[in-house]
């Protein structure tokens, strides 16, 4: 399940978005400005069904999302979407993944508390006996000159 | 004719004997002539893979994906509570205190272990140091990966963690660890092949039962690990799917 956003969960001052998600989900959004730095040498590491719901993560992904692994697990992947990010974007991940093809692009991600952190993120489809089960998505540690061309770009996408 | 066992290169050389005593216990307890088939690299150990020759294989992940995708090998255990991690290195007089601060054009030694090189790549990527725009450096060992740094033959140094741990002293107080990576999920696995397949299930509940009594406890202590873990098929294809979204 996914709720809006709670103005107890957020950390410093936030401005409010109403997004439309994958599946006819309308969700209520609180962001800030904060920005936590990805960690080193970590990979956050999440599988979800064909639908995009969560059924597999690692504590990397709880620590970076400040959401609990039960929040986390039988939410929708979008539980994650910022309002910065164009939904075109989205579009060409789920097209290309549709396809059986790997996707790869720079993400920034919306944290439990109104915050965000930037990703490099691959998704690939996870095909069992020739058919698509579902899809295990890799985020990593993004450069920060990548960061900075998708900051400018993005705004431009919408 | 013995079927052949084999163990990825990137081993610790504390654990060949390891290895050899380890043999000797299996070939007790299935009852078939098992031959120890030890390759000094990786290149040696890909072409007896492609040429069919191995039958049991202790395989570094990048590897087991290929041995299972495309010779058909199938999961048997992994030992429990290990995963392979990569340390990124610098001498320590190195004015480098962070992986951002490197720069296209670094000297970055290696070894041929693959998935060692895949994660440490992926570490220095926030730096923008990729394959096409740094100078690699192939070496043996990590031993000799320690000795580029500290000769300034290199300006950075990926390692296996497990390799770099077991470096001496003296070498370690020479170095300075910038990263290490805390994956947690990548590790080595015991893949059976085709010609042994049909004796899976056995050797499985063999490996598992392995640490009850003293002295197969003895003989995985000379492997330095206490238990092995059951790997399922959908356990191994998420391994192999992992390794696909890091190797881009």
């Amino acid at each position: 399940m996914i709720y809006d956003m709670k103005p107890e969960h957020i950390i410093g001052e936030y401005q409010e978005v109403t997004l439309d998600l994958y599946g006819g989900i309308r969700r209520l959004i609180l962001y800030t400005q904060i920005e936590t730095p990805y960690p080193d040498g970590k990979l956050i590491v999440s599988t979800t069904d064909t639908s995009g719901v969560i059924t597999h993560l690692n504590k990397s992904f709880v620590e970076m999302s400040g959401y609990t692994e039960e929040e986390l697990l039988n939410a929708p992947h979008s539980i994650l979407r910022h309002p910065d990010m164009p939904p075109v974007a989205f579009k060409d991940l789920w097209d290309t993944v549709s396809r059986g093809e790997k996707w790869q692009g720079y993400v920034k991600n919306l944290r439990k508390d109104g915050g965000y952190y930037w990703v490099k993120a691959t998704v690939i489809p996870n095909v069992r006996n020739g058919k698509v089960v579902g899809y295990t998505s890799v985020r990593r540690k993004p450069s920060r000159t990548k960061v900075e061309e998708c900051s400018k770009l993005y705004p431009t996408l919408f | 004719m013995p079927y052949i066992l084999t163990v990825s290169p990137d081993f610790s050389p504390d654990h060949i004997s390891g290895w050899y005593i380890f043999n000797t216990w299996l070939q007790k307890q299935i009852g078939e002539a098992i031959h120890l088939e030890l390759y000094n690299s990786f290149q040696a150990q890909h072409e007896a893979i492609h040429l069919d020759k191995i039958d049991l294989i202790y395989a570094n992940p990048f590897d087991a994906a290929m041995l299972v995708r495309e010779k058909g090998f199938l999961p048997l255990v992994k030992a429990q509570g290990m995963s392979d991690e990569a340390i990124i290195a610098v001498n320590e007089a190195s004015a480098i205190r962070d992986v951002t601060e490197l720069s296209p054009g670094s000297r970055v030694a290696v070894t041929e272990d693959p998935d060692v090189r895949l994660m440490g790549m992926i570490m220095l990527e926030p730096a923008d140091l990729t394959v096409d725009n740094v100078q690699i450096k192939v070496c043996d060992s990590y031993v000799l990966v320690a000795k580029q740094l500290l000769r300034g033959d290199a300006d950075v140094g990926i390692f296996l963690a497990e390799a770099y741990d077991d470096l001496s002293n003296i070498i370690k107080k020479q170095l300075k660890i910038l990263v290490q990576s805390q994956i947690g999920v990548i590790q080595h696995a015991l893949l059976v092949g085709p010609r042994l397949a049909h004796r899976r299930d056995e050797l499985r509940d063999t490996l598992l039962a392995m640490n009850v009594d003293e002295k197969g406890r003895d003989v995985l202590k000379n492997l330095s690990f206490d238990v092995w873990a059951s790997i399922e098929d959908e356990d191994m294809e998420f391994m192999i799917d992992l390794m696909d979204t890091l190797n881009t």
